[in-house]
């Protein structure tokens, strides 16, 4: 078993999570997730990791309730526990195994989009504690639901802020805040890291695919055991078929197939499972929308 | 009675187990059996004990059923075999122990798979204690995978002393077996729990969750954690695909998901929380143990389903059993067929397969006859639904990230046939890791000579 060592509520539906993982905490590197599963007949469900403490022994985890499994995992309580957590999954972030150097002359923009905002922190924390500084933006569909401002704000650069509604920071989508950084305040970026729900991500790569900054997106597929048994998270990247879970979750943004992998991953949403998700809205008084930042077009 | 005809073993009508998960075959009585016993002619040079992988004393074991020493004959069986309850399901007895049987030239030769099934279904049922275990030796050695290999491998090194753990990736221990092979021919709570229990019974524990390459390396193992050999009994856990177009359309599947939605996560009951999406006409392609497995899972969740097989009846490489009970059970067989492209709707849903009739040629290097496609023979057949049952290869996560682990280049580790050793010192590998997708028993028999191989290497180092 694993015990939940802390459980915070980070916006109205999203839970971040510690969990005492000592095997994990201990192998872990930033891009990489975990599969877990609260009890006998739960799902396994895939979920980001924001953050990892050896020495502690614990994996921070940071998930949005979406459906009736992640739902019933935000019901559990500090000194309860997972039955099951299992990682660290994926490759880490290609960040890692590039040497030091030549990432030092680099200039990396993250961008997180709602959730995905927990998978960027590490990666600029790690960034960070090799003495590199990377600029992030943080969107939202509003202010209530930006999470872990003030976290990025101690490991990067500049964090700019972007909410659908204007209630802070920029006032719109994260790829107009990005292109007026690009264009009108004339920051050179040589690669973005891009982390979101799928629309936001396809968005933002149509734009740095303009601009002409290298992309890396981090996705979050339909899959079942996460070692490559399945074959439900497979994708398109420049036409050839790839395993989200053993060759990713980070591909390069302008060579996946958006419109497939937003199709595949659609592949189990049944109507009762639309019908419960705008019903647990309705109770938390959540507008319809993903709140990720794009608008709203997923 | 007729001594070349066999005792009819009692299975569920095909009616009514259509619509459950419940086993099929439901085995001998102790009457049965004594009389299927009664028709063993004791060989003095008994054929079918040198086609069984792991040597059982055939004759000796039947003798005791026939003379309704039941416990007896448990007791010979497990002086070869731990899993006997689960090899008299899954065996290929046919091709192996069977297949040489005398009786077998001129009638049927004695069931001894289900003589096996029924004595280790026996024992189970009265509490037979059959743990025999050498002092602790404190050696520690790591088995990776708890499939059928490294059950075999972990409980004979714990018979001998040692102190075994093993390493299993999924939520739940048994490899292949839980999540591969379905309910309705292995019992996963009376069968395979109980035969796990009876490993860790020899002190053998299970690590759940802890993927080796993962979640920690053998390296580790061996450096932080004192352990001094292991075993990677890892399987071949990684679906194929065909590659051929619209493979990534929304209703294609492969076995694995599939099966193991519906035997690991148990997607079939609704009190469990995964979902399992099969639409009304469902197409499995390929003609294995897995496309049967996965073809009567379709059928029992309520789809029309039909098997596409580019070669003959006769090349079917699923158990004659397996092929016999999908055909009783109303799958539909469509041979000599290759789907050559998947169909989509507008929504990128399946809607169809285009296949091609294919024909017989010259025989190939698996000395089957190759299929050949007969030019202009495209049709379009209509499916929903398409599950992948083309074979599997084994996971690299283990071999890379071991230092000096040889591989082939079907990504499977690379050791010594009759001591499962590597290419590395103290780390043993056997099953489906080495030789790729193969049976139950094979695997056991891997991991019972590793097992030998381990404890003569950790004797001799001191």
């Amino acid at each position: 078993m694993y015990r939940i060592l802390e459980k915070k509520l980070l916006a109205s539906n999203i839970y971040l999570m510690k969990v005492e993982a000592p095997r994990i905490a201990r192998a872990c590197l930033p891009g990489q997730f975990v599969i877990v599963k609260d009890n006998e007949r739960g799902e396994r469900i895939p979920l980001t990791i924001c953050d990892y403490d050896a020495q502690e022994g614990s994996v921070t985890i940071v998930f949005q309730t979406v459906g009736s499994s992640t739902y019933q995992m935000a019901l559990l309580n500090e000194g309860d526990a997972f039955q099951d957590f299992v990682g660290p999954l994926g490759n880490p972030s290609d960040l890692t195994k590039e040497p030091l150097e030549e990432l030092q002359k680099e200039n990396i923009l993250f961008v997180g989009g709602g959730v995905g905002t927990a998978p960027v922190y590490p990666q600029v924390k790690w960034l960070c504690e090799q003495g590199i500084k990377c600029d992030v933006i943080i969107g939202a569909k509003t202010k209530d639901q930006l999470i872990l401002v003030e976290e990025m704000q101690q490991v990067a650069g500049s964090v700019y802020i972007a909410t659908d509604d204007g209630t802070e920071g920029f006032h719109g989508m994260v790829t107009g805040k990005l292109q007026q950084l690009v264009e009108e305040e004339g920051k050179h970026y040589s690669r973005t890291v891009v982390i979101g729900p799928m629309p936001m991500m396809r968005a933002c790569c149509q734009l740095t695919k303009k601009l002409e900054i290298p992309t890396i997106v981090s996705i979050n597929t339909i899959m079942v055991d996460g070692t490559g048994m399945c074959g439900a998270c497979r994708v398109s990247v420049g036409g050839k078929v790839k395993f989200a879970c053993v060759d990713g979750p980070e591909f390069d943004g302008h060579q996946l197939d958006f419109d497939e992998a937003m199709r595949r991953q659609g592949m189990y949403r049944t109507e009762e499972g639309i019908a419960r998700q705008r019903e647990l809205d309705r109770e938390q008084g959540i507008q319809q929308s993903c709140g990720c930042g794009c608008g709203g077009d997923k | 009675m007729d001594r070349m005809k066999r005792v009819p073993v009692r299975e569920q009508e095909p009616e009514a187990r259509v619509h459950n998960f419940d086993e099929v075959c439901l085995g001998y009585n102790e009457q049965e059996a004594m009389e299927e016993a009664s028709r063993c002619l004791d060989c003095k040079n008994p054929l079918c004990v040198s086609k069984c992988p792991v040597f059982i004393k055939i004759p000796e074991f039947i003798k005791h059923v026939k003379e309704g020493d039941f416990e007896a004959a448990a007791r010979t069986i497990a002086k070869d075999n731990a899993l006997p309850a689960i090899c008299g399901r899954v065996c290929p007895q046919e091709t192996q122990c069977e297949g040489k049987c005398i009786l077998g030239i001129k009638g049927e030769p004695v069931s001894i798979g289900k003589l096996e099934r029924f004595v280790a279904d026996w024992s189970r049922e009265h509490n037979i204690d059959l743990t025999e275990k050498e002092e602790s030796n404190g050696k520690k050695v790591a088995v990776i995978g708890s499939g059928p290999a490294g059950l075999t491998c972990a409980g004979d090194l714990a018979k001998k002393g040692y102190d075994v753990t093993i390493f299993e990736a999924l939520h739940q221990p048994g490899g292949v077996l839980v999540y591969g092979i379905p309910e309705f021919r292995l019992p996963k709570d009376s069968v395979i729990h109980h035969e796990v229990e009876n490993v860790k019974k020899l002190g053998v524990k299970i690590e759940t969750d802890v993927i080796v390459g993962k979640t920690v390396t053998i390296d580790e193992l061996f450096e932080e954690e004192g352990y001094e050999a292991a075993f990677i009994g890892s399987g071949a856990g990684l679906p194929k695909f065909m590659n051929i177009p619209g493979e990534n359309a929304n209703g294609v599947f492969s076995a694995n998901e599939v099966l193991t939605r519906v035997n690991l996560m148990k997607a079939f009951r609704d009190d469990y929380e995964t979902p399992v999406k099969l639409g009304k006409k469902v197409a499995v392609v390929g003609g294995g143990n897995v496309a049967m497995d996965a073809a009567r899972t379709a059928l029992r969740l309520g789809s029309e389903t039909h098997i596409v097989y580019r070669r003959s009846e006769e090349e079917l490489p699923a158990r004659v059993e397996e092929v016999q009970h999908a055909k009783e059970e109303g799958v539909i067989f469509n041979l000599l067929v290759n789907p050559v492209e998947i169909l989509e709707d507008e929504n990128g849903w399946v809607k169809g397969v285009r296949c091609i009739r294919m024909e017989l040629g010259e025989p190939d290097d698996s000395g089957r006859r190759r299929p050949v496609e007969v030019k202009g023979s495209e049709f379009e057949m209509e499916f929903d639904t398409v599950i992948m049952a083309l074979g599997t290869s084994p996971n690299a996560l283990i071999s890379s990230t071991t230092k000096g682990l040889d591989t082939n280049k079907w990504q499977c580790i690379v050791a010594d046939e009759d001591t499962g050793l590597t290419s590395r010192e103290g780390i043993y590998a056997g099953g489906d890791a080495v030789t790729g997708a193969a049976t139950v028993i094979l695997a056991m028999e891997a991991g019972k000579k590793a097992a030998k191989a381990i404890d003569e290497y950790l004797t001799s180092k001191g």
